[in-house]
């Protein structure tokens, strides 16, 4: 079994929600990467959930930037850090909002000049800092305060823009599953060149569940194959362990709806919808590790 | 080495010159030369920088602040839509107090679209907290540029500055450039705050409004300071290699009856102006604005004035015209002129003298014509 370290970066003084699974995962990610480490994070809620001057819950250093430039001061870091001869490890943490649509540009360019660092995305499906609003990682159907009759788009695939740029390792992941993620963290470090981690983070007071259903909710996306978690290494793709069960015998989609406030009012017609959706990507991704493309 | 260069080109040697560890930029008319001519030292092995090609100026200046928190010095140079479309950065920049120097070759903004000189760029950055400074001639260009990374690396300063050259009629004509090695007129980098993970800190985090307060305040402190600083290195820079440089450059200013404030390559024709004029029997000097941020105490009060402004702020004024009508009490006769690349020549400001009027206001072009 693969030891976690004693060690904490992310002290228990933060001030994220109470069943926040992002701040669970940071917790994991910094374990995995150690000290020699700058957190890059562009506005989001985890340059809230770290405190206020002078106090800090980090205990590694930490950047924060403008909100579309992570990839990009991300870059300047990594490149500096080349000029120095050093090694220290440089990741980025955004929130979806910070990745999909006003950081895209920037996240596209530096994998496209082959930046060495982490992106990773942790996917709350809103934009959590300013109260919930909508954001291009927003599922369809689901109620946010500017999509209060339910998104009426799909949810952008960020994993197949990211793809595109033939990045040497990228991976899903889920909060649900924090051995799955310190693996994930810790292999991509080893490997030079852009690397990619989108989490899924599911959100209590956005999502509209109670805390203490965190870990459900995101063992419920992957059992239902909402959420596939899956690594793709210079090219090869492996299905992960709990999707591949989930693959075989799905559990169903409403599990997962149902006990989500935001998915109140989806109608039967939209549920039929995301079940071809989440389909079509299943069968997408075993289809690429099967080889038959 | 004795050269020809462009006012471009002689940015780029200036910059391989001072050896920046990590130089991020974007290409934008007038200013690519400035990039490529560097891209062409770096891969040529003649400068051993990480050179970043970015995908947008945002991300240029994202890269430096990113490069220079981690302790290396930085560059980039941009004009312009680019100044413009980095402008979240170039606060940024300032307030993480890191010592960034960035050419920017002044040009108009669109639309319509017009790549020629013009001020306005610049001066849509005068809050941000970044020192500027513009230059006039290819030469003074290389020297600014130098003088610009130890002035910004200066621990009482530890802020980033602004080399402003105007397009075209500086950064695309041609001139003696005298390219030197600096030395230790340009020591190795030292930022106090850069990261180090030996001693972990967190930048940049919410931060409530009496520490905001400080922060801001040392922001201006520091900006106090430079004018010592400027003038230190200014001075230590004559004596080590011969050219002298200060706030302004005065022309036949002491027995002057008015003086013509103007900057960067109009404040160089403003002299041809001066010679003229003083043929004629006008008693005119002329003061070229060298230095924006911080703005100079200028001996004025009192004085008959006339203020090119190659800028304009809509519903004020001329920016320069009305900074020194604030900081001096005089009343210049304001001129509009140059906008968009307008051909301004001495003969033209030699009219503006003789037809001036203190404490109005012409439209070079317009007011004229109408
Ligand atoms: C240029 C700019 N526009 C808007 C904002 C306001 N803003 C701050 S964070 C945020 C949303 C962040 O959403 P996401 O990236 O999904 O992260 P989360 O808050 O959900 O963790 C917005 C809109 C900003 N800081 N900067
Ligand atoms: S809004 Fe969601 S993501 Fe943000 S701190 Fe709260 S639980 Fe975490
Ligand atoms: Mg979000």
């Amino acid at each position: 079994m693969t030891a976690i370290p004693k060690e904490e970066y992310l002290l228990k003084c933060t001030s994220a929600c109470a069943g926040c699974s992002s701040s669970l995962c940071l917790r994991y990610i910094t374990k995995a990467a150690g000290p020699d480490t700058v957190l890059v994070v562009p506005a989001c809620c985890t340059s809230v959930i770290q405190g206020m001057y002078p106090n800090t819950a980090m205990d590694i250093p930490v950047y924060n930037i403008a909100f579309a430039a992570a990839a990009a001061c991300a870059s300047g870091l990594s490149n500096a850090f080349r000029a120095l001869r050093r090694e220290t490890n440089v990741i980025v943490y955004a929130g979806d909002g910070g990745t999909v649509d006003i950081g895209i540009q920037a996240l596209s360019g530096a994998f496209e000049r082959g930046t060495d660092f982490l992106y990773i995305c942790y996917d709350n499906e809103a934009y959590g800092n300013t109260g919930m609003q909508r954001s291009g990682a927003t599922p369809l159907g689901a109620r946010t305060t500017t999509t209060p009759g339910g998104k009426p788009t799909t949810k952008k695939d960020l994993d197949r823009i990211v793809e595109a740029h033939d990045p040497p390792y990228m991976a899903t992941a889920c909060s649900a599953y924090p051995l799955d993620l310190f693996k994930k963290v810790k292999k991509a470090l080893s490997i030079r060149g852009p690397k990619f981690i989108h989490i899924l983070a599911p959100c209590p007071p956005g999502w509209r569940y109670s805390a203490e259903k965190t870990i459900e909710m995101g063992k419920l996306a992957v059992k239902t194959g909402t959420w596939v978690l899956y690594e793709r290494e210079y090219g090869n793709l492996t299905i992960n362990g709990p999707s591949k069960a989930a693959i075989r015998k799905p559990a169903p989609l409403e599990d997962y709806i149902k006990g989500q406030g935001r998915f109140k009012g989806v109608t039967p017609a939209m549920l039929e919808q995301m079940r071809q959706q989440m389909q079509a990507n299943i069968t997408r991704l075993v289809r690429e590790e099967e080889g038959i493309c | 080495m004795l050269t020809i260069a462009t006012g471009n080109k002689a940015v780029a040697a200036a910059v391989k010159a001072a050896k920046p560890g990590v130089i991020a930029a974007y290409p934008i008319t007038p200013q690519t030369e400035i990039v490529e001519q560097i891209a062409e030292y770096v891969t040529a092995g003649a400068l051993a920088s990480e050179y970043i090609p970015v995908e947008s100026e945002h991300s240029a200046m994202a890269a430096c602040i990113g490069a220079s928190a981690a302790g290396v010095r930085t560059f980039t140079a941009t004009s312009s839509h680019g100044l413009l479309y980095m402008h979240e950065m170039v606060h940024w920049a300032a307030g993480a107090r890191l010592p960034i120097v960035m050419a920017n070759v002044n040009r108009a903004l669109g639309p319509g679209w017009n790549v020629w000189a013009e001020h306005t760029d610049a001066f849509s950055q005068r809050d941000t907290g970044w020192l500027q400074v513009f230059v006039s001639t290819v030469q003074e260009a290389y020297d600014a540029t130098l003088m610009a990374f130890r002035i910004a690396e200066h621990e009482n300063v530890l802020l980033p500055v602004m080399v402003n050259l105007d397009g075209f009629t500086l950064s695309h004509i041609t001139q003696s450039l005298e390219a030197f090695d600096p030395g230790d007129f340009i020591p190795p980098v030292r930022i106090p705050h850069a990261i180090d993970v030996e001693n972990p800190c967190v930048y940049g985090p919410l931060t409530g409004p009496a520490d905001y307060f400080r922060f801001r305040w040392d922001i201006e402190r520091s900006m106090r300071d430079s004018v010592g600083v400027i003038a230190d290195v200014e001075r230590e820079f004559a004596e080590r290699f011969g050219r002298s440089y200060g706030p302004t450059e005065d022309y036949r200013c002491e027995d002057a009856e008015v003086v013509v404030v103007a900057m960067g390559t109009l404040g160089k024709e403003a002299e041809v102006a001066v010679d003229l004029l003083r043929q004629e029997g006008v008693a005119a000097g002329s003061m070229r604005l060298r230095w924006f941020r911080p703005f100079p105490k200028l001996d004025l009060a009192g004085r008959d004035v006339v203020v090119i402004d190659r800028d304009y702020s809509f519903g004020f004024g001329g920016v320069v015209a009305h900074s020194i009508r604030s900081t001096t009490g005089a009343e210049p006769y304001s001129v509009i002129a140059g906008l968009g690349g307008q051909e301004v020549t001495h003969e033209d400001i030699a009219g503006f003298v003789k037809t001036r009027q203190s404490g109005k206001e012409f439209w070079f072009g317009v007011n004229d014509r109408v």
